[in-house]
């Protein structure tokens, strides 16, 4: 049994702990705000916090993130509902299909928890990390900035 | 038409069993929604919209949801019609059917096909209430109102709500066409307005429903290893590391399907699991011999090269008017160019996914796809099922791009769900993806212009050569169709005296599918690219250069040239080619975009017009080029005459994402194939535009009353032209090969 505190509760999985937290979250917790990508690392789709930081659960061993504070897109909120990345992903009509915009969310979210004022450099790489095959990089950066604006 | 449904009538016929888990749209679905509705009150008269006692309208949307806004978009045309209030509606999404018409969420055409039926759809319903109202109040219709959800009639006090009408209205007869009045456009509340889509909440919250998320009680998780080449077949297999894998439970052989596979799955070796993690995993394990097939020599470099090879010979003319090979003798002077673009992959984010059961001999399928009809088609043909027994949910598409309209995938949940006896989920890798595409193709393109003395251009020669998508779909298949070679090639719009377009000869080994704008990717990138060649050779600037060749505005009559055009399935009387409007989105982009404005050194600025799916569009492309030949998109202009706006933010969303395609087609994407295999495996080594190669992006939409043009793809096309051609301002150095290679920019 591997132990895992998801949005601040704690489940037991009964798993290999090799798995990844992006298969256990999906197909064992039933959590499929987190998606797949790609499976290596390379498109930001599965991107949870686990102890804050923005971390690919594709590529991170549940026997790893045992132990650990894991906050997927479900638990992610602000003081008061939603987090001010949520609320300016809607005032900017950010998504198109939808898809990316969970890992596009979280990415940024740690972003601006580590640099409340990120520039234009640290947004970008921060997020090229991030695949958003439908091309809604520029609404997402515009986002950020309101968000960062309105942390203010 | 539009007829009056028996109270269940919207949906019944689609109800199977019923539970459904891990599925939600906007709280609705449509199987429980329809069995919940109270029987003897139930506004129905047609397919598309219902109206409930409490006043809640269903909209039902018959295009699949990929990003466009289309769910969104096409409700909102039919709640403007409808009078009803934004808030108080629920969209649901269709199943696969031939009632609601085609269904086929695919180029670019939702709103031209069902804006008029959506308006009429909602103006029939309203029509009903106010005829039910103005009976209960006894005065004439035509003295009645509507207001946001109510009939308003013409004493103090007369106003109903829809939902208190919605018994009386059933019961009136659903009005022919010819009596419906649409509201003009000054009167529209919803339609040419930017709502935000009806998702939009759930997206963020991670709470929207993709077809890789949908979960059933029992449901088996399976991978599948396909044939990697195309064509190939399972020889013997060793699956006994991978059942003893903890959580597998069997291996299922898929039967190939004969070349050309069609929609048909490639067939392999399917693991079943507990988990998507096991059946992966298990998957590694199988040792498996396969048979390659003719397919097992294919190899890109040759390839390519022989695509090149056939366009520097003469082809099939589909065009000809005119003597080109005299112009081109007589010119005073020629220039000739050869393009090429590689095969590429949609790779959409959210991969190929499907879950399929069946119960008591009837198949239920839940999936992202494009176009549910033919799913329903290929899902009864891969398990021997009548299409009555077929039920095909969609779900949101976490992008389709065109693969999503060809469900293998779905059918390859179906027959393993027959065959296991349970429910099944398959989930493709991204190399899966990547792997078992259906291939954007390949083309080589050859491209001569000559001009007189006095510099204006004489002739033009365009020959494009590539695999044609029917090659997946029927044996030997070696040129293209017409259809293809409209896309940019035969509807060239410039006035040049002599003109022939030629199509050469090209064999498939891959399956080869429409990839967003499809054959317009290359023909708009090689013209696009050559207009801009002719203006150096001409030396003029290639704004006031394109205005004059495109000549004096004109409808460009292609039939009567003797050209076969198909133009997108519309005729042309509605959607003429009207240079006209080439003319002013090109004088609008380079507006916008300060065209001519002095830049810094190794800066350039390019531009590109291309009609595609009856929209033009003018791009315009701002680049930066590194020393290192690097090449920086700084900003895109893209000004686009797409007729009537139904969502101006989803319109200009569209353009802006097609932005971004575009860039990535023309800057980073790649495929390449050796023993018949595609070497490129996932988004490490399958490069897209990502965050840090963003251009400031600006959409400029003309203001237009004309019959609504397609949206989701025509931004695309230009793109690839306009940033070559800037890099060519930059640089001098002339792109003709994509993915645009840095090695040819750098300084040394
Ligand atoms: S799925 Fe994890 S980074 Fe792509
Ligand atoms: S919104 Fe579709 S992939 Fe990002």
């Amino acid at each position: 049994m591997i132990e895992l505190n998801v949005n601040g509760v704690v489940h037991h999985v009964d798993a290999p702990s090799d798995m990844p937290l992006l298969w256990a979250l999906r197909d064992l917790l039933g959590l499929h705000g987190t998606k797949f990508g790609c499976g290596i690392g390379a498109c930001g789709a599965c991107t949870v916090h686990v102890d804050g930081d923005a971390t690919r659960a594709c590529v991170t061993a549940i026997g790893d993130a045992q132990g650990r504070h894991i906050v997927t897109i479900e638990g992610l909120h602000g003081d008061h509902g939603d987090h001010p990345l949520q609320h300016a992903w809607k005032q900017v009509n950010v998504p198109q299909c939808g898809y990316c915009q969970p890992g596009q969310i979280m990415q940024a979210a740690a972003l601006l928890a580590q640099t409340p004022k990120p520039t234009d450099q640290q947004i970008d790489d921060a997020m090229m990390g991030n695949i958003c095959r439908c091309g809604t990089y520029q609404r997402i950066k515009t986002a950020i900035k309101m968000a960062a604006g309105e942390q203010a | 038409m539009i007829a009056n449904l028996s109270r269940r009538g919207l949906l019944g016929a689609a109800a199977a069993s019923g539970l459904v888990l891990g599925f939600r749209a906007a709280g609705y679905h449509p199987i429980t929604g329809a069995k919940a509705a109270p029987a003897s009150a139930l506004l129905a008269p047609n397919v598309y919209v219902e109206i409930e006692p409490t006043g809640r309208v269903t909209v039902v949307v018959p295009r699949s949801e990929m990003g466009t806004g289309i769910k969104t978009s096409l409700a909102q045309a039919l709640a403007d019609e409808l009078d009803a209030e934004w808030g108080g509606i629920v969209v649901v999404q269709a199943q696969g059917d031939a009632r609601y018409g085609d269904q086929n969420t695919d180029g670019s055409r939702s709103v031209r096909q069902f804006l008029l039926p959506l308006r009429r759809a909602g103006a029939s319903a309203r029509h009903m209430l106010v005829a039910a109202a103005a009976e209960r109040w006894k005065v004439a219709a035509a003295d009645c109102h509507t207001e946001p959800g109510f009939v308003v009639g013409p004493t103090a006090g007369q106003r109903l709500g829809y939902g208190a009408l919605v018994e009386a209205a059933a019961r009136q007869p659903v009005p022919p066409a010819e009596a419906l009045t649409l509201k003009p456009s000054s009167a529209w509340r919803y339609i040419g307005k930017p709502l935000p889509v009806v998702d939009l909440d759930d997206i963020v919250h991670g709470k929207a429903v993709y077809g890789i998320d949908v979960v059933l009680p029992g449901m088996k998780y399976a991978s599948i290893e396909r044939p990697p080449v195309y064509g190939g077949t399972l020889k013997s297999y060793d699956a006994k590391a991978a059942l003893a894998v903890p959580g597998v439970e069997r291996v299922v052989e898929i039967p190939a399907a004969p070349l050309p596979a069609g929609f048909a799955p490639l067939g392999g070796l399917a693991v079943i699991a507990n988990s998507t993690w096991a059946a992966q995993q298990a998957r590694q394990k199988l040792t498996i011999a396969w048979n390659d097939g003719p397919n097992g020599s294919f190899d890109s470099a040759t390839y390519y090269k022989a695509l090149a090879t056939t366009a520097g010979q003469p082809g099939r003319a589909l065009r000809n008017g005119g003597n080109v090979d005299a112009a081109l003798a007589g010119a005073a002077k020629r220039i000739a160019a050869d393009y090429f673009v590689p095969h590429l992959a949609h790779a959409m984010m959210e991969p190929e996914a499907a879950v399929a059961r069946i119960v008591d001999g009837q198949c239920e399928v839940w999936t992202a796809t494009q176009n549910p009809q033919q799913a329903r088609q290929t899902v009864a043909q891969a398990i021997g099922f009548d299409q009555a027994h077929v039920t095909i949910n969609i779900t949101l598409l976490g992008g389709g791009f065109g693969r999503k309209s060809k469900p293998d995938y779905v059918a390859e949940a179906a027959f393993l769900a027959h065959a296991v006896g349970a429910p099944v989920k398959v989930t493709w890798t991204r190399e899966d993806d990547i792997r078992h595409e259906y291939f954007h193709a390949a083309c080589a393109q050859h491209m001569e212009a000559g001009f007189d003395a006095d510099g204006k251009a004489v002739a033009w020669l365009h020959r494009s050569v590539f695999p044609s998508i029917r090659s997946t779909f029927s044996p030997d298949v070696t040129y293209g169709a017409e259809g293809e070679m409209d896309q940019g090639v035969v509807d060239m719009p410039y006035d040049i005296a002599n003109v022939r377009c030629e199509n050469g000869p090209a064999a498939a080994h891959v399956r080869i599918g429409w990839y967003r704008s499809v054959y317009n990717i290359p023909h708009g990138f090689a013209v696009g690219s050559f207009v801009d060649e002719m203006a150096v050779a001409a030396g003029k600037d290639p704004v006031e250069f394109i205005i004059a060749l495109l000549g004096e505005p004109r409808i460009v009559d292609l039939h009567a040239m003797g050209v076969n055009y198909g133009n997108y399935g519309a005729s042309l009387a509605d959607y003429p080619i009207d240079t006209a409007r080439h003319r002013a989105v090109v004088q609008l982009a380079a507006e916008r975009s300060g065209w001519g404005a002095k830049l810094p050194p190794r800066t350039g600025m390019g531009i590109a017009v291309h009609r595609s799916f009856l929209t033009y569009v003018a791009a315009v492309a701002r680049v930066g080029v590194g020393s290192d030949g690097t090449v920086a998109v700084q900003r895109i202009d893209l000004a686009v005459d797409c007729g009537q706006v139904v969502n101006p933010d989803r319109v200009t969303a569209q353009f802006e994402g097609a932005a971004i395609m575009g860039l990535g087609n023309t800057l980073f994407s790649s495929l390449s194939f050796k023993e018949g295999q595609v070497q490129e495996t996932n988004f490490g080594d399958y490069a897209v535009a990502r965050m840090d190669s963003t251009p400031e992006t600006h959409v400029h939409i003309v203001p237009s009353e004309a019959p609504p043009a397609g949206v989701g793809e025509p931004g695309v096309p230009p793109a690839s032209a306009a940033i070559c051609n800037a890099i060519y301002a930059a640089t001098g150095r002339r792109i003709r090969s994509l993915p645009v290679d840095p090695r040819q920019l750098t300084t040394s």
